[in-house]
């Protein structure tokens, strides 16, 4: 596909793909026999609080946070891999929330995940070509030569070549680069629409990690795909994103288009995880934005804004209520008491 | 003399795998002067963590370290005994691991910890006085003094790796490793342990080796970097030289192909292939498969480090000529 080809056609898709509707995930808290007898409430880690938002088709729509944030948890239950505590997700205007075994399998090739560890997303017994074909035979739509044509197709797709040779190794006879290559080749061989990648290069080394993100993309344009990235890593979202939302302790504090997140970031705990990204330039000397204590347990989440405790700006409104992401421009959203009055120029 | 506090000669640590020898690290050269900090740059596999061990003698077996010299302050610590490395370990040159839980005694707490670590050292020193010592160290890395009734499992991430800090300078040594300190944390952890260490480092008078996968963090930290590929070191230079003069391929392909947070629009460059098997590296030039401007010989021979100008040494043909032939 030409770039102005696909500009058009990305323009003329802006429709949604993914739609998360006051998503929540609590994950009861086990309490000790002690605990049981002396205490009645029962303890949850709120991992995913109450999120709201759209994947647009065609776009890599990320996911942004550190770790305990919930993007994972966010990730898994739109694959219906976890079910939510309460929400709803719609796959091109339907629900998927509840559906029956046999509904979210024919789903399945539709949508599928690419994990972080390519080390353990593999079972160490089975060929690459049959971990790659598997999916096939599950969904009944090929077996024989035909799975093994098209087995071979994808893997020289994503530059495992020459693919006859790969197909007959097993997997730790494959670079951490290699098995990630894999891995995105058994989620694309059902041809799916939407992908959700886990922090797919965490555990690349960093010279391979530009060729797997430049392989995503590619993908992403000839397949005609749409990405949910989840990493922890804002320099790689800044590289891959069209519009990126940040996460804090189960909730999305800021989300719009990159550019917007990376040059006017609202929120203080956007701003602060922007400002501690190491910059590889010895020249340029950053300012720090210093963050009291660390990220409060998600069983026991601060009152009024959760990010109150540790904001350099708190006022007295943050520790009372909580701050509803609200529109703050066109591609611009923020969850924030302070910014909302402040931006308006 | 003065101030050069350590100088590493040709060190050399091989693996005895079973299915052959591993060189690890293959004749490493560098000097470390009073409170200076060097970054170790390399991916996995590229024998950074080997050299960081090597340099306090904690190669786990099959490894060995069969060349070189390790001058601290005049002596060879390849020389000592073990007893004498003993002494040296701790006191002049500590460590800091990567994981934390996983070098904290889950069943000790946290006071105890320094207890062992002072009464060992020091075995003249009381319980108690080790355990107010501890309470002043742990002070200092912005942890309160109560924890050291903790156990490693009550503290989080970021402040077990405090308390690694803290233990790696109670005996105040004259250099700290830091193998990977913030590889396992957040972002915004991580900027405050390195800020800690940075701290740490300047009112403890210390030089600092932080070893990592992070360029950017090296870039951003360090006096002087020495990136290491298959084992060898390629590049080693000062961190204006390494960012703004790069000399090797590979340290130039590095370099392209980190993303930074600032600029606007940026195309990342990836290296191609992958590292190589050190069970069976290539002939000539470790890194000529990758090489975009490998010539005949890269293939043929293997190339010595060079002193292209003082203090910048680069391990490639292609700068031989600029160069002077190094012996």
């Amino acid at each position: 596909m030409s770039d102005a080809f696909y500009m058009r056609w990305r323009e003329m898709n802006r429709t949604e793909i993914v739609r998360v509707e006051n998503l929540k995930k609590y994950f009861p808290v086990e309490k000790s026999f002690l605990e049981k007898l002396l205490t009645r409430t029962r303890g949850f880690i709120r991992a995913v609080d109450d999120i709201t938002f759209s994947v647009l088709r065609g776009e890599v729509f990320t996911l942004a946070g550190e770790s305990g944030c919930g993007k994972t948890t966010t990730g898994k239950i739109i694959l219906g891999l976890v079910p939510p505590t309460s929400g709803r997700v719609f796959f091109r205007d339907r629900e998927i929330t509840n559906l029956k075994p046999e509904e979210l399998r024919l789903l399945r090739r539709r949508m599928q995940i690419i994990f972080q560890d390519p080390y353990a997303s593999f079972n160490p017994r089975m060929k690459i070509g049959d971990a790659i074909g598997h999916p096939l035979e599950i969904h009944g739509l090929a077996s024989g030569l035909e799975k093994r044509k098209k087995v071979l197709s994808m893997l020289e797709r994503v530059g495992l070549t020459p693919p006859e040779q790969f197909i007959e190794l097993y997997p730790h006879q494959l670079s951490g680069g290699q098995r990630q290559r894999a891995a995105i080749a058994r989620s694309l061989i059902l041809n799916p629409e939407f992908i959700v990648a886990d922090e797919p290069v965490s555990m690349i080394d960093v010279s391979l990690r530009t060729t797997i993100i430049d392989l995503m993309l590619d993908l992403k344009r000839e397949l005609q795909l749409t990405y949910l990235f989840i990493t922890h890593d804002l320099a790689v979202a800044k590289y891959i994103s069209d519009r990126v939302a940040i996460m804090y302790l189960g909730k999305i504090v800021e989300m719009g288009e990159k550019e917007e997140i990376f040059s006017n970031p609202l929120h203080p705990y956007t701003q602060a995880l922007l400002s501690a990204i190491p910059v590889p330039n010895p020249d340029r000397k950053r300012r720090i934005i210093e963050l009291k204590g660390e990220v409060p347990s998600a069983i026991r989440i601060p009152m009024g804004c959760r990010f109150h405790p540790r904001c350099p700006f708190a006022e007295e409104a943050c520790q009372k209520e909580e701050p509803e992401l609200t529109v703050v421009s066109a591609s611009h959203l923020v969850a924030c008491h302070l910014a909302k009055g402040s931006e308006h120029a | 003399m003065e101030k050069q506090l350590l100088a590493v000669e040709g060190l050399t640590v091989e693996y005895w795998a079973r299915r052959g020898r591993v060189r690890a690290v293959d004749s490493v050269s560098f000097t470390l002067d009073r409170a200076e900090t060097l970054g170790v740059v390399g991916e996995s596999g590229s024998g950074k963590s080997t050299l960081g061990l090597s340099l306090i003698r904690l190669i786990p077996p099959p490894g060995r370290i069969i060349g070189g010299h390790l001058w601290l302050e005049g002596t060879d610590l390849l020389k000592l005994r073990e007893e004498e490395m003993r002494n040296v370990r701790g006191r002049k040159i500590a460590f800091v691991f990567q994981d934390p839980m996983t070098s904290l005694n889950p069943v000790k707490k946290i006071g105890e910890h320094f207890v062992e670590l002072i009464r060992t050292h020091e075995p003249k020193t009381g319980r108690e006085e080790a355990l107010r010592r501890a309470e002043k160290l742990l002070n200092d890395v912005g942890i309160q003094s109560e924890r050291i009734n903790d156990y490693p499992h009550q503290l989080s991430g970021g402040m077990r790796q405090r308390v690694m800090i803290a233990l790696s300078i109670a005996l105040n040594p004259s250099i700290v490793i830091a193998d990977e300190p913030t590889t396992a944390l957040d972002v915004i952890v991580q900027a405050k342990i390195l800020d800690l260490l940075k701290n740490v480092q300047n009112v403890y008078a210390m030089a600092l080796i932080l070893i990592t996968h992070d360029l950017s963090i090296a870039l951003e930290r360090c006096n002087k970097i020495l990136v290491m590929y298959a084992g060898q070191m390629v590049e080693y230079a000062s961190v204006e030289n390494i960012y703004n003069k790069p000399q090797h391929p590979y340290t130039r392909g590095l370099l392209k192909s980190i993303p930074n947070i600032e600029l606007a629009e940026q195309k990342l460059e990836a290296i191609p292939g992958s590292p190589p098997d050190l069970l069976n590296p290539p002939r000539g030039c470790r890194f000529w498969p990758r090489c975009p401007s490998s010539i005949g010989k890269c293939r043929e021979r293997e190339p010595q480090p060079v002193e292209t100008e003082p203090g910048h040494f680069v391990r490639c043909f292609l700068h031989e000529v600029a160069g002077n032939e190094s012996n």
